[in-house]
């Protein structure tokens, strides 16, 4: 027998959590898969185990935070299944995912994307010499294994997320050996038109004068105006090279580098599924269209928390109770004035957690160079193609990312264009002399993750095993 | 490349990479066991044979991909350790035969 449930969510991060809570107060069926082995999303990876120790104290209140939702989330009685994939999802709602091998299809009435982000990827010379990871990476390493860089490391970066870990890193007795600031000069300048919003949630900026405090107190390296770097190495990174503006070249020994230049939302579910989605100028990357509830262009499919554009994990909280009050409302478990009424509060304290958005994009842009990749740099890690080759692909017609991903393969390998895919539109927007939002993305298509054909076929479509 | 803040303490757990022992904790996934070994890169891509290791640990990269228990190309970085696994680094591109 197929599987049924009122609501199935992709995602247990904070979006994912918060709505299952109060989708099961509404009186709904829920059932909840999730990639990683435990409640918490990337922001609270591990959570439940490592709040109470003293690795959950060096992470700090913010983390240790989640630990009680997570907790409210295992008490909410939605059904909840970890190491989980979701590789297809069709019209009907019918859902397909992999977990042990074993494949199966749930339907559905409503389904809630909760997937959250990535970290932008950020391609250099050199990116993908093992050493190279990313700051989330080892932010993650931190959380899930209580492990650090063993020698000094060097961060590549810019925006909130370099200075927390390093902040973290320093409490945990890491080192490193110097930070490459790699926002343009005048953020100061840039967040100017934004005081008044600094002024009114001061409490955030405050944390993040912190962190820079912290750092300064250990004495962390701070490189500005970094114009160019890359990784050098034979078979692993052996050293960086960079070069300031009016300063010259160095180089200097590393053996792990950390990069860092925000996160955009994870569309490739939405992509697949048609849902209609729009250019972002300010965080540079597609954004699904959604109504005030979360609803995409399709009804029926939710997308609540950094999915439906960069806000933070105590918007996306907030953003996933205001989908499940959507989602009780479409399954007739509101009234439309009840389903006003619990919205309001939420709305209010969604455009406060919302305010510095702005102002960290403006202050925060990603580094110009990531558009614009030298030639030699490799931009689709999966096909090993450069720029380079990128570029000459573009100059036959005018090629879209579907026509290139034909010509060259990028985009083609497992992580099919998770990597590439902005990378690959910018290039093609500047060669072309078009706006980006123009050029668009790769058609995605299923399997969204790979697939054996074992896990294929122990799909029972029919009821027939 | 990484070390961990303590040593794997009484509940440590053995898997082996490449057949030798090394110790993990329970609740640790593989690439991050991967990370703290000698050799860092786990595999080596199918296009050029150039070395991999893990890069984004949370599923979107792909470049953790090494055979767990026999199964090839798995995302190191969403498998959990477990007593006895056995873990191999995977070299170019892999085959339909066993």
């Amino acid at each position: 027998m197929m599987r049924e449930v009122d609501v199935l969510i992709v995602g247990a991060g904070p979006a994912g959590m918060s709505a299952a809570i109060r989708l099961r107060a509404a009186g709904l069926s829920v059932l909840v898969v999730d990639e990683q082995p435990a409640p918490g999303g990337q922001i609270w990876r591990a959570v439940e185990t490592v709040a109470p120790t003293t690795t959950g104290k060096l992470l700090g209140d913010e983390y240790r935070a989640g630990q009680h939702l997570a907790a409210a989330f295992r008490a909410s009685g939605a059904d909840y299944e970890p190491q989980t994939q979701v590789w297809q999802i069709e019209p009907g709602w019918h859902v397909y995912k992999s977990c042990a091998g074993q494949a199966e299809v749930i339907r559905a009435d409503q389904v809630l994307l909760a997937t959250g982000a990535q970290e932008r990827p950020a391609p250099f010379p050199g990116w993908t010499l093992p050493g190279v990871l990313t700051v989330g990476a080892a932010q993650i390493l931190l959380k899930t294994s209580q492990q650090v860089p063993a020698d000094p490391v060097w961060v590549v970066g810019s925006g909130p997320l370099p200075l927390l870990y390093m902040a973290q890193l320093v409490r945990a007795g890491g080192r490193v050996a110097g930070w490459l600031d790699t926002s343009p000069a005048g953020g100061w300048r840039r967040a100017m038109p934004y005081l008044g919003d600094v002024l009114q949630r001061f409490g955030e900026i405050r944390k993040g004068l912190g962190w820079l405090r912290e750092l300064k107190q250990a004495g962390v390296k701070r490189i500005r105006n970094v114009q160019s770097f890359r990784a050098l190495g034979d078979g692993k990174l052996k050293t960086l090279e960079y070069t300031v503006n009016g300063g010259g070249t160095r180089q200097v020994p590393a053996k792990v580098l950390l990069v860092h230049e925000g996160v955009v939302p994870s569309i490739h579910m939405t992509r697949a599924l048609d849902c209609a989605h729009h250019w972002s100028d300010q965080q540079a990357c597609l954004v699904p269209d959604v109504d005030e509830w979360g609803q995409t262009s399709l009804r029926g499919v939710y997308i609540a928390g950094d999915g439906a554009g960069i806000a933070g994990a105590n918007a996306a909280c907030t953003r996933g109770e205001l989908a499940a009050i959507g989602i009780a409302l479409q399954a007739g478990k509101l009234t439309a004035q009840r389903a006003v009424e619990q919205a309001l509060p939420l709305r209010e304290q969604l455009a406060g957690q919302q305010r510095l958005r702005p102002m960290l994009d403006a202050m925060y842009p990603p580094r110009a160079s990531i558009f614009a990749p030298s030639d030699d740099t490799i931009v689709c890690r999966c096909e090993e193609l450069t720029a380079g080759d990128i570029r000459r692909a573009a100059a036959l017609g005018q090629p879209g990312p579907n026509q290139i991903k034909s010509f060259t393969r990028a985009g083609m390998g497992p992580c099919q264009g998770r990597q590439c895919g902005y990378t690959i539109a910018h290039i093609l927007a500047a060669e072309q002399q078009r706006p980006v939002a123009q050029v668009g993305f790769y058609r995605i298509r299923p399997p969204l993750k790979p697939l054996t054909l074992g896990e294929l076929a122990s799909l029972d479509l029919d009821g027939e095993k | 490349m990484f070390r961990k803040l303590h040593e794997p303490g009484a509940q440590a757990l053995t898997l082996t990479i490449d057949g030798v022992p090394v110790r993990a904790e329970p609740g640790e996934t593989v690439a991050a066991v991967l990370l703290r070994q000698q050799t860092a890169a786990l595999r080596t891509t199918p296009v050029n044979e150039s070395p991999r290791a893990p890069y984004c640990m949370m599923g979107v990269c792909f470049d953790c991909l090494a055979i767990v228990d026999g199964v090839a190309s798995t995302q190191t970085c969403l498998v959990t350790v477990r007593e006895g696994m056995r873990v191999e680094r995977q070299f170019g591109k892999r085959s339909v035969l066993p």
